[in-house]
């Protein structure tokens, strides 16, 4: 089984006039040349190689641009259709039972505590949140071809990621709620988790920062001989930054075990892709950094879980990059920041939501094979909701963490100047006490 | 942070002004204008020998690799010795997955080296000049200088160093001249340190490699081929956050934390020199701080003598850099105040 098919595919073309498609051919391969019958070369043309250092290609003699336009756009792959049937059986991954109950108990169970958190930002209990709708199957599906000791690099919007290795209700409310349990002591925006233990690095803000950071941390691994791979998550707007292009380019020169994994969900925030790019996406621009790519459907689980499984083995046998552009659709506002329905249709949501959506196709699956019934989604949903609002009303009440936290951990030990400026802010707050919310806080010592 | 005195270099011109033989009215400007006096070695550091300030900045980065198997050594044009020498030798000595070139990309590079020491490798990135650090400001600001913060602990950059060359050249002009560390100064969870001498240089070079925090470590690369002195060639560190007072009596050498009010309660006066212009520069924290401890023992009001606000200019050098005349200027102000 071959997944990751040779990139020749990418330059399948349609309709192409002959001299151009030898053209790209020679583009591609670049040294054994293919002519058309009716395209006629001087014999001198290949008595000659180029010597550039630059480049390993052929002379040609006639000016011929190379368009983008010409190439076919690279296919999405897909294991099962929109019913959850599978179209190839070579294809099926053939998960256990309950390998597919669990991806299909934490898709659902991080969509619960999507509606609740995004419900309690409504209500202004929380500060900020960024829903996951539509892109369930790409984080579980990819997660669940993983070692767990596979590092993680996430952008925001991967909770499910942290759902799949074990991050708890309790952990990710924690967080939201900058309470005295987060991992992050409260410092950070909601949805900005981390695990240590789960290897799991801090999300950050700024988009695609991360990338590069997950090249070295791969190559890191790499001298370690660690035997595992680092995963990278970023949404397509990410991918223009420049930190996207110095992390495909590094990643690919210094031979860094790494996925890089692509959410191309269609907009980044209001910005639709026809905005954001001109080629093919993202993975048409994995070749152009000599990086082993697949595109897939980010909506159907398997496609996503085998070819994630797949370009981890690529990762790890020979220490080389792969990119994998998961196309899928942001069900969901942006955050809860933004009002979507000010740049796209109601009905274009809709569509997906309804039509091609990551949980109700992994549903049909398991209900053609026995696994699922009405019954039984009637129960999980009380039982999930029930454990989403559980944890949800054991965070809010939990202390704000010590207010003395806003000065450790900017250098491993607290400076004499932050040891200085924490003792201000001490006799400062006792002695205006009354302006300041201290009876959220747990005590200062 | 800034860990070192800023002013070590205008302190040694100072101290220089009053040493009549240094007193000179000729002038050459095409090469610096400084004349380097040689450090001595702390007895206690063991076997010394002759290196410039790159030689001891390699023969650092050696003993950090030969220690740590961790540690790697990476940025442009590092494999075959850098562009200034700092690394010869040390890919043949500890192979090409260990001292590597990157892509041209500075915010690849410190990115790349944000991940190394947050999978646990120790991270030597070089960027080429301290004038193409910028690409590299978001990846250091938001990054590596908050990356403790942010996570709780849970992950650090501890393990990071990056090292780069500063400061006048003589002719460097807008790209190859300039001194950045007031942009750093103002980033929590950055240290910044800058050595005046080979001596210092491979001490406090060590020194980072092996804190645990992001540290960037400006060379004057000036200084390079021009500071040669007797370097110890074993192991040493020179601690962090640490000030220095070279006083005309040439041997005396005291560090102490709280150096500068010291300094400035016994003396009354300050002077405060350095290569970077002047609004916002470094010493506008200084003077701000010495004001608001030593108040009442200012005799007079602080002299700042810095690069002007404009940028670097080629043919201009000689008029920009806060030289040793600039200096004596304003002691002389002081003096007369």
């Amino acid at each position: 089984m071959s997944l990751i098919r040779p990139l020749a595919f990418l330059f399948r073309t349609r309709n192409l006039h002959k001299r151009h498609q030898s053209l790209l051919y020679r583009y591609i391969h670049n040294s054994e040349v293919s002519y058309s019958s009716t395209h006629k070369v001087s014999s001198t043309s290949f008595e000659d190689k180029p010597e550039f250092p630059g480049s390993r290609s052929q002379y040609v003699h006639k000016l011929e641009f190379l368009h983008p336009e010409i190439l076919q756009g690279i296919p999405v792959y897909r294991v099962m259709n929109r019913n959850g049937k599978i179209i190839e059986s070579d294809q099926d991954p053939q998960l256990t039972k309950d390998t597919v109950l669990k991806m299909y108990k934490d898709m659902t169970l991080l969509n619960t505590m999507d509606r609740v958190l995004y419900e309690s930002q409504r209500q202004g209990r929380i500060s900020f949140y960024m829903t996951n709708y539509g892109e369930e199957g790409t984080h579980i599906g990819s997660a669940s071809a993983l070692d767990p000791r596979d590092l993680i690099f996430g952008q925001y919007r991967e909770a499910g990621v942290l759902m799949w290795r074990g991050f708890t209700l309790d952990q990710f409310m924690n967080q939201c709620y900058g309470n005295h349990l987060d991992f992050g002591k409260g410092r950070q925006m909601p949805v900005h988790y981390g695990s240590k233990k789960l290897n799991f690095v801090t999300i950050s803000s700024p988009l695609a920062t991360q990338m590069p950071q997950a090249a070295g941390a791969a190559y890191a691994f790499k001298v370690q001989k660690k035997g595992l791979c680092v995963v990278c998550y970023f949404g397509e707007g990410a991918a223009s930054e420049g930190d996207a292009h110095a992390a495909f380019n590094f990643a690919a020169v210094l031979d860094c075990p790494i996925i890089f994994f692509c959410r191309n969900n269609g907009y980044a925030i209001s910005t639709p892709t026809k905005d954001q790019y001109k080629g093919d996406g993202i993975a048409a621009r994995g070749p152009g950094y000599g990086m082993i790519t697949v595109r897939v459907d980010g909506n159907d689980v398997f496609a996503v879980h085998n070819a994630t499984k797949h370009a981890r083995d690529i990762c790890v046998s020979q220490n080389r990059p792969v990119l994998i552009e998961a196309m899928t659709y942001r069900i969901g506002h942006h955050s809860t920041s933004d009002d979507s329905s000010v740049y796209r249709s109601v009905d274009e949501v809709s569509y997906w939501d309804k039509q091609d959506n990551p949980i109700t196709r992994l549903r049909h699956y398991m209900e053609n094979q026995g696994y699922w019934d009405d019954e039984m989604e009637k129960e999980w949903k009380v039982e999930s909701r029930k454990m989403v609002m559980k944890a949800f009303a054991a965070a809010e009440p939990r202390k704000k963490p010590n207010p003395e936290y806003l000065f450790t951990d900017v250098y491993d030990k607290v400076p004499p100047h932050l040891q200085e400026q924490l003792k201000e802010m001490k006799k400062h707050v006792q002695q205006y006490k009354e302006h300041y919310p201290l009876e959220q806080h747990e005590k200062m010592s | 942070m800034i860990c070192t005195s800023l002013t070590r270099a205008a302190k040694k011109i100072l101290v220089q002004q009053f040493k009549s033989k240094y007193f000179s009215v000729t002038c050459s400007r095409t090469t610096s204008s400084f004349t380097y006096v040689p450090d001595t070695a702390s007895p206690e550091h063991g076997e010394t020998t002759r290196m410039n300030l790159f030689q001891s900045v390699t023969s650092a980065l050696d003993i950090s690799l030969a220690n740590d198997p961790s540690a790697v050594i990476f940025g442009e044009d590092v494999a075959f010795g850098g562009v200034f020498r700092c690394t010869v030798g040390l890919k043949d000595k500890y192979g090409n997955e260990r001292v590597f070139n990157s892509p041209l990309s500075e915010q690849g590079i410190v990115a790349f080296g944000i991940g190394l020491a947050a999978a646990g490798s120790t991270a030597i990135a070089e960027i080429q000049f301290a004038d193409y650090i910028f690409p590299a400001f978001d990846q250091i600001r938001n990054e590596a200088a908050m990356f403790r913060f942010r996570s709780g602990n849970l992950f650090d950059v501890g393990k990071l160093t990056i090292r780069s060359p500063c400061g006048a050249v003589g002719h460097g002009a807008l790209y190859h001249s300039q001194m950045v560390e007031a942009f750093f100064a103002h980033m929590p969870g950055i240290k910044v340190v800058i050595p005046r001498g080979p001596i210092e240089a491979k001490g406090l070079l060590l020194s980072c490699i092996r804190d645990d925090n992001p540290c960037i470590f400006f060379e004057p690369k000036i200084l390079y081929r021009a500071a040669i002195e007797e370097v110890p060639t074993g192991d040493y560190s020179i601690p962090l956050s640490e000030a220095e007072v070279l006083i005309e009596a040439r041997h005396l050498i005291v560090r102490k934390l709280c150096l500068y009010f010291q300094s400035v309660s016994k003396t009354g006066k300050v002077v405060i020199a350095h290569e970077a212009p002047l609004t916002m520069g470094f010493s506008a924290e200084m003077a701000a701080v010495i004001q608001n401890e030593c108040f009442l023992n200012l005799e007079a009001p602080i002299q700042r003598v810095c690069g002007y606000d404009t940028p670097f200019s080629c043919v201009h050098e000689p008029f920009f850099l806060p030289d040793k005349w600039r200096c004596f200027e304003a002691v002389k102000k002081l003096v007369s105040f």
